[in-house]
C-alpha cells in the first residue's frame, strides 16, 4: 500500500505524458494544457493563500506580466507580422514608429525567457513589500491587490501604443524554431512542457512550505501578532512568499498564453483572478494536491458547461463559490482526508464509523 | 478659472455618485465586517427596478410620468433592501467573522444576479418557483420519515438537487411556449428617460450653469446620508445596530436581538445601494454589467476614509471625484497653459477617464503607505487593529 501511494504521482505524471495525448484529439489536448498551465497558479494562491492566509485578488497582474512577455518576444521574432520598419503591424496602426524602448531588451528569447518569471517576481516584490511594511493584511490586503489589478487592466487597455489595448497580442499566428506556435505539433510540445512544469512547481511549493519555513508561513496565516511577539518579523516571509507566487504565476502566464493563443487586458479583469481563487478553494486550500485538482475540475467543467448551455455557466460558478465556502471549506481533497467521505458512507450504511472517543463527545464544552 | 469650477462641480456629482453607492458599503463592511461583493449588483437591481418603474408608467404619460423618479427611487430601495435580507438570512448568517469567506461568497451571489438578470424570462421565474417549491416540499417529506437517520442530511441535501433538476426541466419545457420564454431584460443595456424637471438647467451661478441632474445627485447623496447619520446616531435601532458592532456578546446578553439587527443593517446597506442604482440611471444607460464599475472605487473610498467612518467615506468620496474629473478631463493643461514640456506631457498621458482612475489608485496605494488605516482611523487597543 506504501509503495503504491508513492507510485501514484508518477503514474499520474505518466498518463499526462503519455496516454493523453494519444487518447484525446489535439483540441481536448490542447485544453487539458492550458488546465495543467492554470495549475499552475493555483499552486501559487494556495501558496500565499493556503499556506500563508493573504488572499490576493490581484494574480492576474503577474499572469498576464508573463504572458505578455512571452507573447512580444514571439511577435517580434516572426518576420511574418512585422511591418514596414521591422516592428510588428499593430504598431503601424497607432502611428508608432519605433519599438517603445522598454519593448527593446524582447528581441532575444533568452531575455524574454527570463522576463516571463522575473518581472511578474519583481513586480510582486515590489507591491507586496508596500502593502506588508505597513502591517495591512487581511481584507485590507485583498481590497488592495484588486485595485492594483485595475492599475494594470487600465493601463494595459488604455495604452493602444504600447499594448494594442484591448486586442492585446496575439501568438498563434507567430513563428518559433520555424513553426507556427498554434499549429498542432507545436501544441503537443507546448503541452508536454506544461506538464513536466507542472511537477516542478509543485516542488517547488513543497519546498517552500516544508521545515521552518513554512512553519513560519503557517504561523503567519494562524496568529499573525503572536508570531510578531514571538520576535520574528513576518514581513520577509511574505514578501518572499508573495515574489515566488508572483514568477510562478508569471511562468503559468506565459504557458497559457502560447496554447490559448492570445493574451489581452482581459486576463487582468477582477472575475478571472476571483476565479483563480475558487479553483483553489474547490480542490482545498493548504494543501499542494488540491489546487491542482480543483484548477483543472473547475476549468474542465467549465469546457463542458460552456459547450453544452453558455448562459448557465456563470449560474453554476456562482452556486461552486457559495457551496465550496459554506458547505466545503476544506475543499475536495481537504474533505476526502479530512474523513468526509468516510463519514458520508459510514452515514449510509455502507462504510464502518470511523473511531471516536465516545467521553470526549460527552465532555464536550464549548471553549469560549 | 470657470472651467475649473465647472470641472469641480463635475467632481462633486462624480464624487456624490461614489458617495452614494459607498455609503451602503460602509455599513455593512464598516459595521458588520462583511466584504459584501455583490454590493455592485444591488445597484444594478436598483437601476433595473427604476426602469421597470418606467416602463410602467410610461403609457401612462403626461403629468404622471413626471412622477416616476420619486416613486422609483423609493420602491428601488425596498426590493434591494428585501433581497439584502433574503441574502442575510440565508447566506451572510453563517459566515460572520469570516470576512475573506464572505467575500467569496457575495461574488457568488454577484455572478448569479448578473445572470439572473441577462437571461430572466417568465418561463425560468416559473421553474425556479418550481425548483423552489419542490425542494421545500421533498425536504419535509424527508424530514418526517428519515428525520433520526445519520444519512438524513445528506438525502436532504440530495432532495435539493433533485428539486433544481425539476427546475430545469421544467425550465425547459416551459421555454417552448414562445411567450413564456421572451427574456424581460436581455443581456443588452437598458436606458432610462430622466423626467423633464430633471433635464435641462436649474438656473445660473455668476457665467456657471447649474445642470440639473448633476444638482439632483448632489443634493440625493446629501439627503441621505443625513438620513443614514441620523438613523444610526439618533433612532433605537441605530443604537442597537452601534452596540452590536462594538460588542456583540454583550449586546445579547442584555437582550438587544442581534439577529435581527444584522439584518436590518444588511437590508439597509443594499437599500442604499439600490437607490444609488437607481440615481445611476439617470447619467446614462445602463447594464448587467453596471455594477463592476463601480465596486473597487467603492472600496477604495472605504479604505481611504477610514473604516467605520461616515465623515472619512465622504471626504474621501469627494476628493477622489473631484481629482478624477480634473485629471481625467485635462483641464489642468488649460487653466496653466505655461507648464514646462514634461509635466504636459506627464498631464497629457493621463488625461483620459481611465488613465485618471489609475493615478488615483496609484495615489491611493501611495496615501496608505503613510496612513495604513485610512484618513480617520479607528482608535483601539486591539493588536489588529
Amino acid at each position: 500500500m506504501k509503495l503504491f501511494q508513492r507510485l501514484v504521482p508518477w503514474i499520474l505524471l505518466a498518463i499526462a505524458l503519455f496516454i493523453l495525448p494519444a487518447a484525446l484529439d489535439n483540441f481536448r489536448l490542447n485544453l487539458f494544457g492550458r488546465y495543467f498551465s492554470l495549475a499552475i497558479t493555483a499552486l501559487a494562491i494556495d501558496l500565499i493563500w493556503g499556506y500563508t492566509g493573504l488572499l490576493s485578488l490581484g494574480q492576474g497582474i503577474f499572469f498576464s506580466l508573463g504572458g505578455y512577455a512571452v507573447a512580444m518576444n514571439l511577435m517580434l521574432n516572426t518576420k511574418s507580422l512585422a511591418g514596414g520598419n521591422g516592428i510588428p503591424k499593430f504598431f503601424e496602426n497607432y502611428g508608432v514608429e519605433q519599438l517603445p524602448f522598454f519593448w527593446q531588451p524582447f528581441w532575444s528569447p533568452a531575455f524574454a525567457l527570463m522576463a516571463m518569471w522575473v518581472i511578474p517576481a519583481v513586480v510582486a516584490g515590489v507591491v507586496g513589500w508596500l502593502i506588508f511594511r505597513n502591517r495591512i493584511k487581511g481584507v485590507y490586503f485583498s481590497i488592495i491587490t484588486q485595485a492594483a489589478l485595475m492599475v494594470f487592466f487600465h493601463f494595459f487597455n488604455g495604452q493602444q501604443k504600447l499594448f494594442d489595448g484591448t486586442n492585446g497580442l496575439k501568438t498563434s499566428t507567430t513563428e518559433l524554431f520555424g513553426q507556427l506556435v498554434g499549429s498542432p505539433d507545436m501544441q503537443v510540445w507546448l503541452y508536454r512542457l506544461t506538464v513536466v512544469l507542472l511537477p516542478l512547481a509543485y516542488l517547488v511549493c513543497r519546498y517552500f512550505t516544508s521545515g521552518r519555513f513554512g512553519d513560519a508561513l503557517i504561523a503567519i496565516r494562524d496568529d499573525e501578532s503572536r508570531l510578531r511577539f514571538a520576535g520574528y518579523n513576518p514581513v520577509p516571509f511574505k514578501t518572499i512568499v508573495f515574489v515566488v507566487a508572483g514568477a510562478l504565476c508569471g511562468i503559468s502566464g506565459a504557458l497559457y498564453t502560447v496554447q490559448s493563443g492570445i493574451v489581452s487586458p482581459q486576463y487582468m479583469s477582477i472575475s478571472f483572478s476571483i476565479e483563480m481563487v475558487i479553483w483553489v478553494a474547490v480542490g482545498g486550500r493548504g494543501t499542494l494536491v488540491g489546487p491542482i485538482i480543483g484548477a483543472t475540475l473547475v476549468n474542465y467543467l467549465r469546457s463542458l458547461v460552456s459547450e453544452a448551455l453558455p448562459e448557465a455557466w456563470l449560474f453554476v460558478q456562482g452556486a461552486l463559490f457559495i457551496f465550496v465556502v459554506v458547505l466545503m471549506p476544506d475543499g475536495i481533497y481537504g474533505w476526502v482526508t479530512n474523513g468526509g467521505l468516510r463519514s458520508l458512507l459510514a452515514a449510509f450504511g455502507i462504510a464502518r464509523k470511523a473511531k471516536t472517543y465516545p467521553q470526549l463527545d460527552e465532555e464536550a464544552v464549548p471553549v469560549d | 478659472m470657470e472651467l475649473f469650477f465647472s470641472q469641480i462641480l463635475d467632481g462633486l456629482s462624480i464624487g456624490s455618485v461614489l458617495l452614494l453607492a459607498a455609503t451602503g458599503l460602509a455599513i455593512v463592511f464598516g459595521l458588520m465586517g462583511v466584504i459584501n461583493l455583490a454590493h455592485g449588483e444591488l445597484m444594478m437591481l436598483g437601476a433595473y427596478v427604476t426602469y421597470v418603474v418606467q416602463s410602467t408608467f410610461k403609457p401612462m404619460g403626461g403629468v404622471i410620468f413626471e412622477f416616476y423618479f420619486p416613486i422609483s427611487l423609493v420602491l428601488s430601495f425596498i426590493v434591494t433592501a428585501l433581497v439584502g435580507v433574503l441574502l442575510e438570512r440565508t447566506l451572510i448568517r453563517q459566515l460572520y467573522g469570516r470576512p475573506l469567506e464572505t467575500l467569496l461568497a457575495t461574488w457568488g451571489v454577484s455572478l448569479i444576479l448578473i445572470q439572473l438578470i441577462r437571461s430572466v424570462s417568465t418561463a425560468m421565474v416559473l421553474g425556479i418557483l418550481v425548483a423552489i417549491a419542490v425542494g421545500f416540499g421533498l425536504s419535509k417529506l424527508l424530514r418526517l420519515k428519515f428525520s433520526e437517520k445519520p444519512f438524513f442530511t445528506y438525502l436532504n441535501g440530495l432532495g435539493w438537487a433533485l428539486s433544481i433538476v425539476i427546475g430545469l426541466v421544467a425550465v425547459n419545457l416551459l421555454d417552448e411556449i414562445r411567450p413564456l420564454s421572451k427574456a424581460w431584460f436581455g443581456p443588452r443595456n437598458i436606458d432610462v428617460t430622466a423626467p423633464k424637471w430633471l433635464q435641462g438647467s436649474w438656473g445660473m451661478i455668476g457665467t456657471i450653469e447649474l445642470p440639473g441632474l448633476r444638482i439632483f445627485i448632489i443634493l440625493l447623496s446629501a439627503l441621505l446620508l443625513l438620513a443614514t447619520y441620523w438613523f444610526l446616531n439618533r433612532s433605537v435601532w441605530g443604537l442597537r445596530i452601534r452596540s452590536v458592532t462594538q460588542n456583540r456578546q454583550m449586546s445579547n446578553c442584555l437582550g438587544i436581538p442581534t439577529d435581527r439587527v444584522d439584518s436590518i443593517t444588511f437590508g439597509i446597506g443594499s437599500g442604499l445601494a439600490g437607490v444609488a442604482g437607481c440615481a445611476i440611471t439617470l447619467l446614462g444607460s445602463v447594464g448587467p454589467n453596471l455594477g463592476a464599475s463601480y465596486i473597487v472605487s467603492c472600496f477604495m473610498v472605504i479604505v481611504l476614509g477610514g473604516v467605520g467612518n461616515l465623515l472619512g467615506t465622504v471626504l474621501a468620496a469627494l476628493l477622489l471625484g473631484i481629482i478624477q474629473s480634473v485629471i481625467g478631463s485635462g483641464t489642468l493643461l488649460t487653466i496653466f497653459p505655461n507648464l514646462p514640456a514634461a509635466a504636459r506631457g506627464v498631464i497629457e498621458f493621463f488625461a483620459t477617464t481611465s488613465m485618471s482612475l489609475v493615478l488615483v489608485f496609484i495615489f491611493i496605494i501611495l496615501f496608505l503607505q503613510f496612513r495604513p488605516n485610512g484618513m480617520f482611523p479607528q482608535k483601539g487597543r486591539s493588536v489588529d487593529a
